[in-house]
């Protein structure tokens, strides 16, 4: 079966929401048919505001529309939402506390074709920072479109992030899915590999190389971001006491960041963090290729698993 | 259409003072806050909290009232004024303004003020915020109210006109901004820093109902509030002219007191002016 792109399943599990909750609204920004809203704005057009190439204006109308009691699902690239409207979602989603959600497409480097100015590599970074912002990053299709009535249910902003691509797929749909709680998807006792988006697929790839050369990898998928799973954490540091983490984001501000913050006050343990080494990133024609060359491979999870492992000695 | 009596013109008026009092009182005990535009939207503040919105202060949350957002967030003192006098909490609340623990914060915040309906502060939002309110109104089929207040200077970010945009693309009648336009902002006369003339043909060319008028005439304010709430099919803007500092002399279009603190003499010459202490 055709791997599906994770902005699809989004799209549809959106819309099949729609019908759940009739306070859902969704906004875009002249991008429906690239982050497929369109299936949403098809079925409930009274319900769908396009408010033209205008992120900024897009946060505050869908802030406004939370006031008035709705549920707003906005849509637009998650590079230009988490920084050219940061300080709207900062001021009159966070800081107002307004129930909006904040679905950023074309996440990480998913729009190889059209580079670096669309890639978005530091919003897991921009977002975290804000107080009352609650961050979600699924790993494959299925797991998108698990989240959407979740995302939907809970009070409060969420960002949640979606690929313009697939990702290698690991989830069934309907597998148990907690904001907050974070999944042991391999159990292994000589590291643990913290995974998160579509680096969760490659890092199950590397945990089955390293099973090969004897070294037993525990897997964790830190699908929520914030607020982070730290108890979890804390267990993986204290048994395999060697951690990796693997994100499609700049190594600055996202989950690698994130778990040396936390195990550095409750477990320093040796640790790498497999993502972008601060750089932006090419063009390129293949995503797979292009997530190989920007350091984002299934070898260098293994790499950075097997240095980690060393290191403990 | 409202039609004001001269005794409710005088009520309005005075109201509109003692606003301007408790303005300067709020920013002086405080010893920070924004004078100038606070003392220019008086009789806007007056009109809208004490003769055309639909509020009830014993229920600061009623789905169905009228919305207000201060688009120009830092004029907080006079929406603090206007709130305490309209009995949504009371006068003796606002003698702890600026400690760590009051509720009101230097800003307003929906979260910790009754009565606030939309937390602002960093210029910009109103527009936009007000067409999301006004949009969620009409799909809920409620026939409250959006009014936004905005200030000159804010206009000048693009931010403003996309908001603009929305409203007039989605007909959003229930949504009435006020321009206090007292053409004074932090760094001089608005006029120089960046020119918005001509205003009232912008907001026309975005396909707002454009109103003029004298921001410190009352029956001007009601009366353009209230031909507003009857427009069909547009947003309106109401451009009014306005004297920032306006009733206390040395303040009358002064860009020093956008954001600067009378002193305790500066203070009580203001008062005497605005009637509100005698001299000696």
């Amino acid at each position: 079966m055709a791997e599906m792109a994770m902005r699809e399943a989004y799209g549809r599990a959106l819309a099949d929401y729609g019908a759940v909750n009739p306070k859902l609204v969704a906004l875009d920004v002249d991008t429906s048919a690239s982050t497929l809203s369109n299936f949403f704005a098809a079925r409930y057009p009274d319900r769908f505001f396009n408010v033209g190439i205008a992120e900024p204006s897009m946060v505050d109308v869908a802030a406004g529309l939370a006031l008035g009691g709705f549920i707003p699902f906005i849509n637009g690239f998650a590079s230009i939402l988490s920084l050219r409207a940061l300080e709207q979602i900062r001021t009159c989603v966070c800081y107002a506390r307004t129930n909006v959600k904040i679905a950023a497409s074309y996440a990480g480097i998913s729009d190889f074709k059209d580079g670096p100015t669309h890639y978005s590599i530091t919003d897991l970074a921009n977002v975290r920072a804000l107080p009352g912002m609650t961050v979600v990053v699924p790993a494959d299709a299925a797991e998108a479109a698990d989240w959407v009535p979740q995302v939907a249910e809970f009070d409060g902003p969420v960002y949640l992030r979606i690929s313009r691509a697939g990702a290698l797929p690991i989830h069934k749909p309907g597998s148990p899915l907690q904001i907050g709680t974070a999944r042991t998807l391999r159990e292994g006792s000589d590291l643990t590999i913290v995974a998160m988006g579509s680096m969760t697929g490659r890092s199950l790839a590397a945990a089955e190389i390293l099973a090969a050369d004897g070294i037993q990898a525990r897997l964790l998928e830190m699908h929520t971001l914030k607020p982070l799973d730290n108890e979890i954490l804390l267990q993986a540091a204290t048994e395999t006491r060697a951690i990796v983490t693997a994100e499609e984001h700049n190594i600055i501000g996202g989950l690698g960041s994130a778990v040396a913050e936390s195990l550095m006050e409750t477990c320093p343990v040796p640790l790498e963090r497999v993502g972008i080494r601060d750089f932006f990133c090419p063009t390129g024609r293949d995503l797979e290729k292009l997530m190989d060359a920007c350091g984002l491979s299934v070898n260098a999870v293994a790499e950075a698993a097997r240095r980690v492992v060393a290191r403990k000695k | 259409m409202n039609s004001l009596t001269p005794q409710r013109i005088l009520e309005l008026e005075e109201i509109a003072r003692h606003l301007r009092v408790d303005s300067l009182q709020f920013i002086h005990r405080r010893g920070s806050g924004h004078p100038g535009g606070a003392l220019s939207a008086a009789e806007i503040m007056a009109a809208l909290y004490f003769e055309v919105m639909r509020i009830d202060a014993t229920h600061p949350d009623w789905e169905n009232r009228d919305r207000f957002i201060l688009s120009k967030g830092h004029a907080s003192a006079v929406l603090y004024a206007a709130l305490t006098r309209r009995g949504f909490y009371p006068v003796s609340e606002m003698e702890s303004w600026g400690e760590i623990e009051c509720p009101h914060q230097g800003h307003p915040d929906r979260l910790k003020t009754p009565g606030v309906d939309m937390t602002s502060g960093l210029l910009g939002h109103g527009v936009a915020v007000g067409a999301g309110l006004a949009l969620a109104a009409r799909l809920q089929k409620h026939d409250f109210l959006t009014y936004v207040l905005l200030v000159d200077g804010e206009s000048q970010g693009g931010i403003i006109w996309e908001g603009a945009a929305v409203a007039a693309k989605y007909r959003l009648s229930n949504l009435t901004c006020i321009l206090d336009y007292n053409d004074v902002q932090l760094d001089g006369p608005v006029h120089e820093v960046m020119p918005l003339e001509p205003i009232a043909e912008k907001w026309r060319a975005y396909r707002w109902h454009v109103l003029e008028i004298d921001g410190h005439d009352i029956r001007q304010v009601v009366e353009g509030l209230s031909f507003a709430a009857q427009v069909h099919e547009k947003p309106t803007i109401l451009i009014a002219r306005t004297t920032k500092g306006r009733g206390v002399s040395f303040m009358e279009n002064n860009s020093f007191w956008h954001g600067n603190v009378p002193n305790s003499d500066q203070l009580r010459q203001a008062l005497v002016e605005l009637g509100e202490v005698n001299h000696g």
